[in-house]
């Protein structure tokens, strides 16, 4: 049963619609990411959950409770920002108290609160240090602790970890999932960054220009991309212009002198998008001709001109011999390992 | 690096800042030590100003109650013109802040235009609207029966306070603005989400951050009130005196420069010991805010 639910909602600024029909159930204890470029409509999303912005359209309800109706101080949602907005005139333990005394907790059990929020996030001992005398990761941590301290029914983020440094940024997103995964606190997270949406979440919603472009789990939405943004956003993808062919039996895809039996149901022109990690060199195949190869330690990225356009192609490092640039190949791919897109029914 | 070189390098930031330096001297060193070698010399009726080394002059305000009293009159109308200021001037800013875009910049402008209008034309307003029988406020209040006698307000401290208050109040709000610009966009928010009502946030979350810039402005704000000269001789004229009208008669009136200088190196002393002072305690105090 969803525990947090979003039913066509929508947001208007004036007459730009920056969210529109927004629908999403999200289960109790579920981490869930939402993807997309920057000005896509994640945060305003986010704010009308968290309250500070009302929906124009559709209703969100929490433990089928509508939520629209509660005052933003009242929600008990936790809520970690971009700039950490920590106040700055508090040390680590006051800024992380504020929420239980607001709550009205007495002293001594949130002394104790204060302390084990701390701890939880690898602060303990940084208790009595200012935010502006800590380092952007503490910084993040204290803003972690701070939310989590209240015990919110969900969590919010929105990018959190997108002022971190590339090694610090992964370091916090394998301590974040570790203590969601422990508290089992129901998480939406904001990134437009789809390694980390990748890396954290049950399920990401990819959403672009105010629409929900998939959801699904971050395999799911990688393998099988509803659509050509989803598959150009998740990571690089080949895209080859592919026709099927149903006067022959068994009929056939055909992409270049690339050939397939035909999925079932699809006629016409389509498009096929294959991820570079799944194209193999072989015999036969899409004829091609290297035009880069780039050595990247662990992997090799090819660049190559093919029949059907440009391709990239990596292959793992493995000891085994690697075609040179202007060398003539033939791409390789299973059919399990593409999707099709397009097309007429048939 | 040759030493010439170095030399020369080492010369150059001397004689770039020189121009400025010498008319720094020039214009305010100079005189300034010259008013306090004055306020050492002796003055008499017929004899004028005599270049001798004497007390006398400190000795007199130093045991004259007069000028004690008129030293801690100047002082109580700065306080209170700073209280005043900080009290309406920062909820102002603060407000002003949180409008959006258009009617920002129309306020901002009614706030800031005294600015650009004369200290002396703003002051004579006030006399205008209140002063004595003629003031057109206490001509219309008595008119409708309201009062029966003009509100006093010439020659008041409450008047001088409340004109001094006009004059300095964009000080005191373009140093909480400047404050409030440092604040986090989203802090209100983080406080609110945390469960903080409108007043905790205010108290708890935003005053204490905008707190180093209503005291830089009340340094300003005091210090401009307590030397302003043109607001008091308007408002305050001969009866009630204030140390800058006083030094002014002092040398324009009674023609007693010594005295004046007196007078007026005092004020400095006492004005620049308050604003260092006071500074180094707000420093200390808000060290993490300032960061
Ligand atoms: N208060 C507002 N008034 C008008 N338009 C707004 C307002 N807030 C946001 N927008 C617009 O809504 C759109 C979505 O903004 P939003 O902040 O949700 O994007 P985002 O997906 O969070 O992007 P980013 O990754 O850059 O943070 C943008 O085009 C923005 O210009
Ligand atoms: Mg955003």
């Amino acid at each position: 049963m969803a525990y947090l639910e979003l039913d066509r909602v929508g947001k208007q600024f004036g007459t730009q619609t920056v969210v529109d029909d927004f629908s999403l159930a999200v289960g109790k204890g579920e981490f869930v990411s939402f993807l997309g470029p920057s000005g896509c409509g994640k945060t305003t999303t986010l704010q009308m959950i968290a309250g500070f912005l009302d929906p124009t359209h559709g209703a969100i309800r929490l433990e089928d409770k509508d939520l629209t109706a509660i005052h933003p101080a009242k929600r008990g949602l936790g809520i970690v920002f971009q700039s950490y907005a920590l106040f700055p005139h508090m040390t680590a333990a006051e800024n992380v108290a504020f929420g239980l005394e607001m709550r009205k907790v007495a002293r001594s059990e949130r002394t104790e609160r204060v302390r084990a929020a701390l701890a939880m996030v690898g602060l303990a001992g940084y208790e009595d240090r200012h935010p502006r005398r800590m380092s952007g990761g503490q910084q993040q941590r204290v803003a972690l602790a701070r939310a989590l301290v209240i015990k919110p029914s969900v969590l919010l983020l929105d990018e959190p970890l997108s002022n971190l440094d590339a090694k610090l940024r992964e370091e916090m997103q394998i301590e974040l999932r570790q203590i969601q995964r422990t508290i089992g606190t129901t998480t939406i997270l904001v990134t437009h960054d789809q390694n980390e949406a990748m890396s954290l979440s049950d399920r990401i919603v990819v959403m672009s220009q105010g629409r929900i472009e998939q959801i699904g789990t971050p395999q799911e939405t990688y393998e099988r991309p509803a659509s050509a943004f989803v598959s150009q956003f998740l990571g690089k993808t080949n895209d080859f212009a592919a026709t099927i062919d149903r006067t022959r039996a068994p009929a056939l895809l055909m992409a270049g002198s690339w050939s397939a039996p035909a999925p079932i149901g699809l006629s016409g022109s389509v498009t096929v998008s294959v991820r570079p990690e799944r194209i193999g060199f072989g015999n036969t195949g899409l004829s091609a001709k290297i035009i880069t190869r780039i050595f990247q330690g662990n992997h090799w990225l090819f660049q190559c001109d093919s029949e059907c356009g440009p391709a990239i192609v990596i292959r793992q490092n493995d000891g085994e011999r690697q075609p040179v640039e202007g060398e003539a190949v033939r791409l390789a791919w299973r059919p399990e390992d593409m999707s099709v897109r397009g097309g007429a029914s048939a | 690096m040759s030493t010439a070189a170095e030399q020369r390098s080492a010369r150059a930031p001397w004689a770039l800042t020189a121009p400025a330096l010498m008319l720094f001297v020039g214009v305010l060193l100079i005189p300034l030590a010259m008013t306090v070698m004055l306020s050492f010399h002796d003055w008499g009726q017929y004899k004028g100003i005599e270049p001798v080394f004497i007390l006398k002059n400190w000795r007199e305000i130093a045991t004259d109650p007069y000028y004690a009293e008129m030293f801690w009159r100047t002082f109580r109308i700065a306080i209170v013109t700073t209280l005043l200021t900080a009290v309406l001037g920062a909820p102002e800013a603060y407000i002003l802040n949180r409008m959006s875009g258009r009617w920002k910049s129309i306020f901002l402008l009614v706030i800031l235009g005294p600015l650009l209008i004369s200290v002396v034309a703003r002051t004579l307003g006030w006399a205008l609207l209140f002063g004595g029988n003629n003031g057109l406020v206490n001509k219309l209040l008595m008119s409708a029966g309201l009062i029966h006698a003009p509100i006093p307000f010439m020659f008041t401290e409450t008047g001088m306070v409340v004109a001094l208050a006009h004059v300095m109040m964009p000080f005191m709000v373009l140093s909480v603005w400047a404050a409030l610009q440092r604040l986090d966009p989203q802090i209100e928010n983080a406080a609110l989400s945390l469960g903080a009502g409108p007043v905790t946030i205010i108290r708890r979350i935003i005053m204490p951050q905008i707190m180093p810039g209503v005291l830089s402005g009340a340094i300003i704000v005091f210090s401009l009130s307590a030397s302003a000269f043109a607001t008091p001789a308007i408002i305050g004229g001969r009866r009630l005196k204030v140390a800058a009208t006083l030094a002014y008669d002092e040398f324009l009136n009674t023609l007693d420069w010594p005295l004046g200088a007196a007078v007026a190196t005092l004020l400095l002393v006492a004005l620049v010991l308050i604003v260092v002072g006071s500074n180094a305690l707000i420093e200390r105090r808000y060290a993490e805010v300032f960061r």
